[in-house]
């Protein structure tokens, strides 16, 4: 009986029940693209990681997981650690980076191409010019390229020599030595990729290593594509804990002006409720499940809408944002409105608890 | 008195507040009516009719006085047990009807059974009363497709569904046309004669007041 009434209410004023849905599906979209872009730009790098081939990752002391803003180490590193037991290969690229999550990386393509065969080309070749460059599929489609077409990056031209598939080392690669000419970093790298002749002894040679070059952050694939979360991106963490703040007062918001009205334009219908006996504790329940009833159809358009914020990406900026459908924040993107909500809901409550019957039943 | 005194109000007295002032709503209002009976209480705007009403109901307390409903005494009543009075023992009849606008005629019937904690069926005798009212095959609409006439009569059966001991009407046929009013008058002393339904009424029309068995008149917030 209760729902029916809930339900007749929020049919009684459509408009406003279709906004405040509407606002609170855009505080769950807002979290779960926020949440699915960062799980996607974090696996996208951790897939392209894993591509390469490597057992382990060789970084410079002080770099970071998720990104590398310099190259300080030198380009004689990877022949002195092919000398260590069971290394069997070392290959070192330089990452500038661009602007957003994109990077440009210099490589060695021939030792690349010794380390797991090297690109997948599906338009053109590798390059052959110094001012060649290398694009992934998802790059080459954000940004209309074509083989033989040029783009303009860190002030330099460059032609596209050849479309990669996508999922090894970077989006876009260039020759070493020109990008380490062209940054200033000659004889510079920022990272080593290195293989193994046992991929089940990565630990133990990961150990070695770190006792021996102490300060350089050295990790098994494994684990460094382990440390791409969110959880171990304290940045990205305290971002999306500020998102998940603002999306609760977005909810707290719309649902306390929504309620608040609401109360007001039925201030006789509650006088009624309370004069046929209806406690306190029926008018709140009311109030709150209608708000409950709002958060959800919010939470469920919400995710809905996430998979429209997912195609947009997926065909306006594919190699830039990535959006993954992370199923595990539902829940939490549902209950954050729904905290929200019923926050809001609160203080309207309370005014309609408090509102004397006879005054109520004369409201016109 | 044909019952022993069902409502019992004794010196009863109200007094408003409005900014500084004291508005002496009611001054020592007596008034005993029986278990079974039609009384009017019969007034002017101002003297105070509408006050006892909501004051009978527990919609509003007394400022001195005692008043008991059906042996209870209403100024001892928490506002808990004042609600509880309203679910079960005091039904009510308003002049705008009182209807929720959201919700079917009989779904305005039946909430009051739900709040009431009582089974949502409605049991034969109430279907009979749905019926002598006359508004069986009006129950699905909401009231906005009803007219004023039938809207009572949908608010008269909500006011009786829960077998109040007292039905207290304020002005029921104060937003009626004259045949109307005379259609719910009839009905509600059908129901005080049929049912043994005790009602109060409170209205300033004395043609509404000569179909109660008494007329009590009021003035400047006493019986006189």
């Amino acid at each position: 009986m209760l729902n029916k009434l809930i339900f007749a209410n929020l049919g009684h004023r459509p408009i406003r029940t279709l906004l405040s849905v509407l606002a609170i599906a855009v505080e769950v979209t807002m979290i779960l693209t926020l949440v699915g872009v960062s799980y996607g730009t974090l696996d996208g790098t951790a897939n392209r990681a894993r591509g390469v081939g490597a057992d382990i990752l060789f970084r410079p002391p002080g770099s970071s997981a998720i990104g590398l803003s310099s190259a300080p180490m030198s380009d004689k590193l990877p022949k002195l650690l092919m000398q260590e037991p069971h290394v069997t290969f070392a290959m070192g690229t330089m990452v500038q980076p661009l602007s957003g999550f994109d990077t440009i990386n210099g490589v060695d393509l021939e030792e690349f191409r010794k380390l797991n065969g090297g690109f997948h080309y599906l338009q053109g070749g590798p390059p052959v010019n110094d001012d060649d460059m290398v694009v992934d599929e998802f790059y080459a489609r954000q940004k209309h390229l074509h083989v033989g077409d040029t783009v303009e990056l860190i002030n330099h031209t460059w032609k596209i020599s050849g479309i990669s598939e996508s999922g090894k080392l970077a989006r876009l690669c260039v020759k070493l030595p020109v990008l380490q000419a062209l940054t200033g970093n000659p004889g510079h790298l920022s990272q080593i990729f290195i293989k193994l002749d046992d991929p089940g002894r990565a630990q133990e040679v990961v150990d070695a290593l770190r006792l021996k070059y102490p300060g350089y952050q050295i990790y098994t694939m494994e684990e460094f594509t382990s440390l791409l979360s969110i959880n171990s991106v304290g940045l990205l963490r305290n971002f999306i804990g500020v998102v998940i703040g603002i999306a609760v007062v977005v909810g707290f918001i719309v649902v306390f002006m929504a309620m608040y009205t609401a109360v007001l334009e039925r201030t006789r219908e509650i006088g009624i409720l309370k004069a046929v006996g209806g406690s306190s504790a029926l008018i709140l329940n009311i109030l709150f499940r209608e708000t409950l009833v709002l958060a959800l159809l919010g939470s469920v358009l919400g995710i809905v809408l996430t998979y429209g914020t997912q195609w947009l990406m997926r065909h306006v900026v594919p190699a830039s944002l990535v959006q993954e459908t992370v199923y595990g924040w539902w829940p939490i993107a549902t209950g954050v409105a729904i905290v929200g909500a019923l926050l809001g809901a609160i203080v309207p409550g309370i005014k309609a608890v408090n509102q004397d019957v006879t005054e109520a039943l004369s409201y016109e | 008195m044909s019952e022993p005194a069902i409502i019992q109000i004794i010196g009863l007295t109200k007094t408003y507040q409005v900014g500084d002032v004291p508005v002496h709503a009611l001054r020592g209002v007596n008034l005993e009516v029986g278990k079974g009976e039609f009384v009017a209480i019969i007034g002017a705007s101002g003297s105070g009719k509408s006050t006892l009403f909501h004051v009978l109901g527990g919609l509003t307390p007394a400022t001195s006085g005692t008043v008991r409903i059906n042996g209870r005494d209403l100024a001892g009543m928490t506002n808990e047990e004042r609600t509880n009075l309203r679910k079960t023992v005091v039904g009510f009849v308003f002049q705008k009807y009182n209807l929720l606008p959201t919700l079917s005629a009989e779904d305005n019937i039946r909430i009051v059974r739900y709040i009431a904690n009582r089974n949502t069926e409605f049991d034969p005798a109430f279907q009979e009363v749905v019926g002598l009212l006359g508004i069986a095959d009006r129950m699905k609409h909401k009231p906005r497709a009803l007219s004023g006439g039938q809207q009572q009569r949908v608010a008269i059966a909500r006011g009786i569904v829960n077998s109040p001991a007292i039905l207290l009407a304020d002005e029921p046929t104060g937003n009626l046309d004259s045949e109307n009013s005379a259609a719910v008058l009839k009905l509600m002393k059908d129901l005080n004669r049929r049912l043994g339904q005790t009602i109060l009424m409170i209205t300033h029309d004395s043609d509404a007041a000569s179909y109660a068995d008494r007329v009590v008149r009021m003035r400047d917030g006493c019986i006189v």
